[in-house]
Parts: structure tokens; sequence; C-alpha cells
């Protein structure tokens, strides 16, 4: 996907966030600057600890930073307000995370229909599970699916809503890599025809290959970004 | 239905075992109270209708003998509706089969038309004939003891005459719903009855034709009962009137409002206290529920529902639990409140049941017990959401420990690692230790407090029976007789000794409070029957002064050296003022003594008694109960070993039956406490737990890990359990003191161990019950099968070794196989920094990733690595010769070989 040139979805501006841990304070994140644009598939790869995941939870409104700002379309998010978060996270981020955190008591459309009954303008729980790829296994509890088809339930869980912005914390990190193929497969699918803004956190460099932008991390800060040239399919990964 | 209403539903499922032992303890406390309120509700309904429909009178006068044209009079005192004489009188029955004589009232019909006051209830039978003087109606409970019908006749000593009366009728009376012979404590029907015969018989028999000795009077509303009572004194004094008295003091009445009285106490104290303890258990077992969702809480938050939806879905859950406690509570406190008041009238004799519970019991429990629930759920819940989602869902942070001085003494060297384990966790929260310790102890306190009434019971009928009284039996006779009586009495057959005594009706007052209170004079060097106190045991009368219990002190607020006025209800209506001259304690009732001669002195009698205690030989107890039969002006006979035999079937168809109940009800608290504790420690430490079980560590060191701290709390609850028990049981008696009895406060070391032992039987059996949760983290290992664990696995090694990482999946898969081949884990994660140092970003990351593949492969169990195999595997090549390797290394030679054969296949 070409773009150059489309408006900014997302910024973030000089975004600290220092953890206390006792008298130990622990700096994630050192003033990091970054812009997502709309329909932009940006990849965040960078060693354990170097802040992609606190970055991510801050621009999806799961943490407040401890310095810095965070504007969504040209709106300053209010991260002083717990109500204000609430409806940007309902309205506009879907969330995937690695290790799913599917409700192992609702079946898969139950699971994506927790997220349709709050949202403004949903797609049916059947229709955000057949783009991807699972329409033949709704009734299904966690416990009877793969780890795929789970990964897979909860990104249909996030589109379901029809998010503005994917945020996805290694998605494919608990995965095979045919499984994982699969995985990435949906979350393209949805970038694609959806035109959703998507961030992707992953420990493994080939996946970078699928991304528009790869955000390199250390230290809570961005090294390095790189514009891909091409985009890879992820059929054609190995890994 | 909604998708969060599904999980609702779904997680009470799951937690069923939990919900109900939750839900039985909130019910517990729930029935208690339920049970109290309809119980009182039922009562006074039945009362205030049986009064009202038998017309039972509001002011009962006795006097000696009162010419029939003073009625008129006493009618027209203002204020008064209906008045209606009678006679009164006393007898002594030889009833076929029963060697005891036995002690009646007889009580008189009018000759014409129905009674206008106390109205008889007839029960089988019919009312006596006017021109038949032999016909009696008896009073039910009497009848059924001697199994007594229409038709049946008895003998009867009236006035030193033998008759033979017939039974007409049985009936039951308003004035008799608790019927208790002179001086008795409780109803003994087999010994005292009630008989109904015409007056005019009555009045040949007593020698009272054309008078009464006995008037009932209803008053016109609104008027004042001191003033009737004051001026029907003043008719009556110059008959032998002994004093007017109202309902209030009406003694079937008076005892039947102190029941009532007791059981408002009852329903104040006993599910207060039982519903406290359950909200205190409900809200501590929910919290600790609610905290093992803290990461549904924070997916909740991070799909953007707010506090106030997740807060509600909580409640709900809540409320759920609450109102399946309640709903049980409702239906055995339903159940409960019928057989209570029906228990209830096999002592106090209603004709009828009005058992009709209203909605405000029911109300008032659902109310208390849900938002006992809510109350202490809902700060838990707020506590969860005021977290970033982000924070909500990871797992909570490893708990920071710190070696203390205690961890650097020999005692802690000497410890092994799992005891450490234990320790340290309970010193890391003490006040979660403590509230789970405490949980228990509430349970052992209420065990302690119920247990406590039967040392209580024990405690008083000893002290009341046993070390207090010496006599066989007590004869009371009808009327003042000469001191020489007791010589009579010493010649009688059987009679080893003779002690009198003298009764006098009084009206004791100090200032302006006044309490009717009969005077008991004893003799000096009395022994069969001393005056006793409950801790100093016999007590000599004082010659001069007036001597009271501890009680009647506190009704009149006086104090030894206080000065009384008395007022002789009796003889020449003596009146004078006394000295307080010693203040006893003791558990029965509110008496008053002087000295027998100083009683008769200023009651101008002379040398007179009421009656005697004596001792009886018993091999020639028959041959004395023959002629007590015979002997003149007895009004009644009472026996101690009956006494004391009536009053433990009374407790053990009373008291011990709830003692039962609030022991079942403790237990359900102690096994409701319990097992919630051990299952959410389980919820709480299933990763830790599961860690050790890759370790190497055997289900019964798991188990001990898991039970040891149980074991250690219900430890520290017993002590803590028998304080607060103690402190329990000494409310509950200072509460359930009255003017009828106390309650003392006897603790012994037997209830202690006895409460403690249920405690602990019920921690062994919660435990024997979890013990199969404790294991295997067998779940995971299903949850392995499903494809979910080994990130979960990973999770659980990377918490407990901190690692990382590329790490963190390394020792993942060597932990993995070390558990499959029963060897321990050989990296202990000690390559982490190396690793992580060594690995550039992108080696790291493939690294990672392989091992986790092969990871995956070992962990999801043979059937998977079969499958790979096979060749149906979802591995890539590459993996698959890893998966294979590993394989073989996990599970040996055989295994190996297998191994090799398959991989040669593919």
């Amino acid at each position: 996907m070409e773009n150059d040139g489309s408006a900014i979805a997302l910024e973030a501006h000089e975004l600290t966030k220092i953890y206390r841990m006792g008298a130990v304070e622990v700096h994630a994140l050192r003033g990091v600057d970054v812009e997502f644009s709309e329909g932009e598939l940006i990849v965040l790869l960078g060693p354990s600890g170097s802040g992609k995941s606190t970055l991510l939870n801050i621009l999806g409104g799961l943490d407040t930073p401890t310095g810095g700002t965070v504007t969504f379309r040209g709106q300053l998010l209010r991260m002083d307000s717990e109500r204000a978060l609430n409806l940007y996270r309902r309205d506009h981020v879907g969330f995937v995370f690695q290790f799913y955190n599917l409700i192992p008591s609702l079946t898969a459309r139950e699971n994506v229909s927790l997220v349709t009954e709050i949202a403004r303008n949903p797609m049916s729980p059947d229709e955000a599970l057949s783009i991807v790829g699972l329409g033949d296994r709704i009734d299904h509890f966690p416990a009877q699916l793969s780890g795929g088809e789970q990964q897979r339930v909860a990104i249909a869980r996030a589109i379901a809503k029809r998010p503005d912005l994917l945020l996805c914390d290694e998605p494919t990190g608990a995965l095979d890599s045919k499984t994982g193929v699969l995985v990435l497969e949906a979350i393209l699918k949805i970038n694609r025809e959806l035109g959703t803004t998507t961030a992707l956190i992953t420990h493994n460099a080939v996946i970078a290959e699928i991304a528009n932008r790869v955000l390199y991390f250390a230290d809570g800060r961005i090294v390095e970004t790189r514009q891909n040239a091409v985009q890879r399919a992820p059929g054609e990964l190995a890994w | 239905m909604s998708s969060l209403d599904r999980k609702l539903l779904r997680e009470l499922w799951r937690l069923k075992a939990q919900v109900l032992a939750i839900a039985l303890v909130i019910a517990s406390g729930t029935a208690l109270l339920i049970m109290a309120l309809t119980t009182i509700e039922a009562l006074e309904e039945t009362t205030a209708a049986y009064y009202e429909r038998t017309r039972f009178a509001d002011v009962f006068a006795q006097a000696k003998r009162v010419p029939e044209h003073l009625g008129r009079d006493i009618a027209e005192i203002p204020g008064v509706r209906l008045a209606e004489t009678r006679i009164v009188e006393g007898a002594i029955l030889d009833m076929p089969g029963f060697a005891e004589p036995v002690v009646a009232q007889l009580l008189s019909l009018p000759e014409r038309g129905p009674a206008l006051l106390n109205a008889l209830v007839i029960r089988s039978g019919r009312l006596i004939d006017p021109t038949r003087p032999d016909e009696v109606v008896v009073s039910e409970p009497f009848a059924e003891a001697h199994r007594l019908k229409p038709g049946d006749t008895f003998e009867a000593v009236l006035r030193g005459r033998k008759r033979t009366l017939h039974v007409v009728g049985t009936a039951l009376s308003p004035e008799f719903v608790y019927a208790i012979a002179p001086g008795g404590l409780m109803p003994d029907d087999e010994r005292f009855g009630i008989l109904w015969m015409g007056h005019d018989a009555l009045a040949a028999a007593f020698d009272l034709k054309a008078s009464f000795n006995s008037v009932s009077l209803s008053l016109l509303a609104g008027t004042d009962e001191k003033d009737v009572i004051q001026r029907l004194d003043g008719l009556l004094a110059p008959f032998g009137g002994i004093g007017a008295y109202g309902r209030a003091d009406q003694t079937s009445n008076w005892f039947l409002e102190s029941e009532i009285a007791q059981q408002k106490n009852m329903s104040r104290i006993m599910p207060m206290i039982f519903l406290a303890v359950a909200a205190f258990l409900t809200n501590m077992v929910m919290a600790r529920l609610i905290e093992t969702e803290r990461r549904e809480i924070g997916l909740l938050k991070a799909f953007g529902y707010g506090n106030l939806a997740i807060g509600w879905h909580y409640a709900k859950m809540v409320l759920v639990i609450g109102t399946i406690g309640v709903l049980i509570g409702s239906l055995l406190g339903t159940w409960l409140g019928h057989w209570n008041t029906e228990l209830y009238t096999k002592f106090y004799r209603f004709p009828f049941l009005l058992y009709r519970p209203g909605p405000a019991g029911f109300v008032i429990a659902g109310a208390i017990s849900l938002g006992a629930a809510l109350a202490g759920s809902l700060a838990t819940v707020r506590r969860a959401v005021r977290l970033a989602p982000a924070e909500a869902m990871l797992p909570p942070s490893p708990p920071i420990y710190r070696r203390s001085w205690a961890s650097r003494t020999a005692l802690a060297g000497a410890l092994d690692e799992p005891s450490r384990m234990i320790l340290r966790r309970i010193i890391r929260w003490p006040v979660r230790a403590f509230l789970a310790s405490l949980g228990l102890a509430m349970s052992i306190a209420v065990l302690i407090m119920a247990l406590q009434w039967v040392d209580a019971i024990d405690s008083l009928a000893e002290t009341a029976f046993e070390r207090g009284q010496h006599q066989d039996a007590t004869v009371a006779f009808n009327e003042l007789q000469p001191v020489d009586t007791v010589t009579d009495f010493e010649n009688l057959p059987g009679v080893l000794s003779a002690e009198p005594y003298r009764h006098a009706s009084a009206r004791i007052s100090h200032g302006h409070i006044v309490e009717r209170q009969g005077i008991i004079g004893v003799r000096d060097g009395a022994v069969l029957s001393p005056v006793f106190d409950v801790e100093r045991g016999r007590v000599e009368v004082p010659p001069g002064g007036v001597m009271i219990s501890r009680k009647l002190a506190e009704l009149l607020n006086a104090r030894v050296g206080d000065t009384v006025a008395v007022e002789l209800l009796e003889g020449r209506q003596a009146r004078l003022t006394l000295p307080v001259a010693q203040i006893f304690e003791t558990y029965l009732g509110t008496p008053a003594y002087m000295d027998m001669a100083a009683l008769n002195r200023i009651a101008g009698d002379g040398r007179v008694v009421s009656g005697l205690h004596i001792r009886v030989d018993a091999r020639s107890r028959t041959n004395l109960l023959e002629r007590l039969k015979d002997v003149p002006n007895i009004a009644s006979v009472l026996f101690r070993q009956a006494a004391i035999d009536t009053f433990y079937k009374t407790m053990g168809e009373t008291i011990f039956i709830f003692i039962g109940f609030f022991v079942a009800f403790s237990v359900t608290l102690s096994v409701g406490v319990t097992y919630n504790s051990i299952r959410i420690a389980l919820s709480e430490r299933a990763r830790e737990l599961a860690t050790l079980r890759v370790l190497g560590f055997s289900r019964w060191e798991i188990s001990y890990i898991l039970l040891g701290e149980a074991g250690i709390l219900t430890w520290i609850a017993v002590p803590l359990g028998a304080a607060i028990g103690y402190g329990l049981a000494w409310y509950m008696t200072s509460a359930f003191e009255t003017e009828l009895y106390r309650v003392p406060l006897v603790l012994r070391d037997a209830t202690f161990g006895k409460a403690a032992l249920i405690a602990l039987t019920a921690t062994l059996i919660c435990a024997a019950i979890r013990a199969p949760a404790a294991r295997s983290p067998g779940s995971d290992r299903r949850a392995e099968d499903k494809g979910v664990a080994c990130e979960r696995r990973e999770a659980q090694i990377g918490h407990l070794g901190q690692l990382t990482g590329p790490a963190r999946g390394r020792h993942c898969l060597c932990a993995a196989a070390a558990a499959y081949s029963g060897r321990p884990c050989r990296c202990g994660g000690r390559n982490v920094a190396s690793d992580d140092r060594r690995g550039g970003r992108d080696a790291g990351a493939r690294r990672l990733h392989t091992s986790r593949a092969v990871a995956w492969s070992v962990a999801t169990h043979h059937r998977r690595a079969r499958r790979h195999r096979q060749g149906g595997g979802n591995l890539a090549r590459a993996d698959r010769a890893r998966c294979a390797r590993v394989s073989r290394r996990a599970h040996g030679g055989g295994a190996a070989g297998r191994g090799r054969g398959s991989s040669g296949r593919a």
C-alpha cells in the first residue's frame, strides 16, 4: 500500500514512560516521536524490554505515559480522563495480544459479540469470523481451537468493531510459522480491505517484510526507521 | 442474553462448588434470621387472635372469700367493661397408674351461659352439665399426658374429701397457654393439670356458697389499669385479697411475653452474629475470587467496557450468589420457622397456629445478606477497575520478598524449601493470612458460642437443682399451717427430715420503682433449701432486713444498705420499710428472702409455715406418695428429680435442637471459608504450583505447600477463635439475661476442644476435596492438548526465573523436556544474560522461535509428537527434525527407538 501523502491517523510526541518499582526507576520510553498514517502497516521490531509494548499500550489507551502527548486524527488524547480513554478504546482501537486473551467461557462467536455489543458500528460476529477464515468454527470454545485459530478469533474480535487502529502485540509469538502466516494474512487482509491503520510488534525480523514501514526499538527509543520499498506477502515468508 | 451475561452464567457454573459454599454461608445467616422473625410474627399473631377470640381478661385478682354481691361493686369500677367472679382452688389428684400425687387447679364455670371472660376452647367432648356436680372438663395437655378422654374417671381430694370426677371434655384456655404449677419452672403436664367444674359444685366442695375467691376484669379502651387495680385492691382487701394484677403479670401470659421478648432478643443477636460472620466471609472470599479475575477485568477495559459496566457485571455475580444463598436461606428459614413455632405449641398450648410469614422478614433478611455480600465485593471490584488495562492484563508482578532476621536464624536454616515457601508467603501477606485465619476463627467462635449453651445449661441445672437444693420434694399448703405441722410430716413414713418455709405475696418498692415479688421466709440454719449464691454457695439469712437477688436489685435499682418499702399482700397487709441486708446471685427468677421468724412477725400471723421441704428415704417413697394423696390442705407437691427431668426433657426438645442447628450452621461457615480459601489459593498459585510440578515436585510435595499454609492458618485460628468465641459467649449470656433466668458464662475446656476439632475436621475434609486439584497441574496438561499451554508453561517458567526473550524459550524447551523425562531441568535459565548479550536482534528472535516450535512439539505430548512423526504435523521440515531429536532426548531409549522408526517412515 502506498501511504505517501496520506493523512496522519496517530501521532505521538515526546512520549516517556517511567515505571517505579520500589526505589528503582525503569525508563521504558525515553522520548519517542512517532506518526502513523491512515491505512499504514507498521512493524515495531526490537529486543525484549526495548519499549515496544509500552508504546503500543500507550497509543492504544491501555496505559498512560509519564510525559508527552498522543494525538488521534488531530484530537489530543486526554490521558488524565479514564472515560475519554475508555471511549477511545471502545470506538477506535482493536487489540490483538500475544496470548490471545480470549474469554474461555465464551464461544468464538460470543467472544466477538463481547465487543460488537458495545461498539457503535460493528460488523456481525459471523462476518468478522469469516474474514479470518473461521466461519465454520464459530460455536467452538477456545479450548476446542488450536493456537492459530484462537489468535484468529482474537483478530476477528479486534476488527469486528471496524476499528481505525489495529494494534497487535506479537500476534505470532506463540505460533508455529505456518499458523503464523495464516494469522499475518488475516491481519494484512484487514489492513488492505478495511484500510485499518495497523501496528504490529514482533521479534521476528522476517515478518518486518510485510510492513510499509519498520520501526527499530532499543532502550526505549526508536533507533532506526526503514521504509520497505516492496511489501512481501506473508506466504512468501519463511522462518 | 448479552455475551457478558453468558460469561457470568458459565463462570458461575464453573465455580459451582465455590458458589454453593458461599451461598450456604449466606443461607445460614438468612435462615436463622427468617426463622426468628417469622416465629415472632407467628407467636404474636396467634397470641393476639387467641386472646381476642376467647376474651382473655385484662385484670385478675384473688382473695379468700368474697361475698357474691361485691361482684356488682367491682363491675361498677370506672373503666371496667366486664367483670366475672369465680372460684379457684387447688386439689390433689390420684391418677390411675401414676404413683406421685398430681397437683390440680380447679376453676369454676358459670352455672348459666358461656363464660364472659377467659372462654374455654373445647377440644373434645362437651362442657359440664351444671346439674351434675362431679363432671369436669380437663385441660388438653393434662388429658394427653394421662391419656384421658371423655367418659374416664379419676379420684381427687377436694378439701380433704375424696371424690370421683368424671371427664366430659377436654379444653384449652387463654389463661393456661403456659401451664405451670405454683412454684414450678416448666410445664409438667403429668404432675399438674387444670380442671373446670360447675360453680355450685366447687362452692359446695370448698364451702364458698354465695361467695367467690377470684375475679377477672376486662377494661374499656383507654382505661388506666393501675387505677382499676388500686380500686379493686381496696374492695377486696377486707376479704383476704392478695393484690390484683394486670395481664402483664398473669403467669401464663408473662411466660409467653417473656418468650416472645426472648425470641426478639435472639432475632437481634444470633442471626446478626451469623450474618456478620457470613458477610465477613463472603467479603473475604469474593474479594479473593474477584482478585483472580484481574486479567478479565483488564481485557474488558481494553475492549472499551466502562468501570460501571464491569462493576455491574461483578455485582451481578455477587447478587446471583447472594440470591442463591438468600433463596436457600428463605426456604430453610421458613421451614425452620414453622417447625420452631410448632415446637412452641408443645409448651405454649394454642388451639390454632397462625404461621403466615409476611414479606417483612424475608425482605429484611435478603437486604442484609445481599447488602453484606455486595459491600464486600464491590470494594475489590473498584480496586480492580482502577488499574490501567495494560497493567491489569499482566500477571501480578512477582511479590517482593526480603530476608528478614527470621530467615537468618538456625531454625530457618533447618527448614526445607517448601516449608520456607509456606512461611514466607504468610509473612509476606500477614494481613491476608490474618484475615483468612480470622475467617476460620469466626466459625470456631460461633461454634463455641453455640456449644457454650450446653455447658451453661448443665451448670444452671447443677447449681439450681443440685448444689442449691437438697430436698427431695417440696410440699405447699392451701393455707398457712402452724409450725407444728413440721413434726407431723417428720412422722410420716419415709420422711427423713422436714424444713419449713414461709411465702408471702408482696410488693417491694424502691423510690418510684415497684416490683410485685413474693418474699420467702427461710428458717435459720436451713440446709435443705437454703439461700444459695452461685459463687459463695449457702448463705445465712441475716436476722434483720431483706435479702434480694442481684437481678431484683437491678430492677429496683437498690444496693446493700438501701431501704426498700415492703407491702405484704396477705394477712393484715403490713406495710413497712426494710434495709437491703445482702444481695446474692442466682440464675433463676428474682427471689427475695427474709428470716422466717421475722417475716411471720411482720405479717402478724404467728408461727406459721406455707410449706415444707422434705427429704425422703427412697425405700419408703411409694408408701409416702400414697399417704400424701390423702393428706388434707396440700396444694402442691413438687419433686426435685421430676423438676430436673422436666428441665432436661424440655431443653432436649428445644435448646439442644437449636444447638444442633447452630453447630450445623457453624460447620457450614467453617467449610465455606476453608473450601474457598484453599480453592482460591489454588487459583492464585496455579502458575507457581504448575512450575514446581514441571521441576519434578511430587503431588504430595505440592499438596504440602498448598495445604500447609491452610494448616498453619487453621492452627492460628484455633486460639483466635477461642478468644472471640469467649467474647461472643459473654455477649450472648449478658444479652439473654431476663427476669426468668440468667445463662451463666461457663465454657468447659472440652467445648473449646470440640469446636477446634470440628473446625479442623472441616479443614481436613476441604483439603481432601481439593487435594485432587492440587495433585497436579492437570488442567495445564489438558490445556496443552488443546494447544494453549506452551505459552502458559513459558509464562510460568518466565515468571519463576524472571527469564526474558530467547533464554525464556530455551528454558521452556529444557523444562518441558525435563518434565516428560522425569529429570531435572538442566539449564535452570542460567544463560539468560549471555543469550541476550550474544544474540543479535534477528538471531535472538530466530532462536527464540525455533526453540518455541520445538518446545511446542514436546509439550503437546505424545499424541501431537506422534502425528509429527507420521508426517502429519504442522511443523516445517527442519523443525520436524529438531522435534524428533528433542523427542528422542526426552523419552530415552524406547521412545527414541520408536521416534527413529517413525522418522524413517517420514
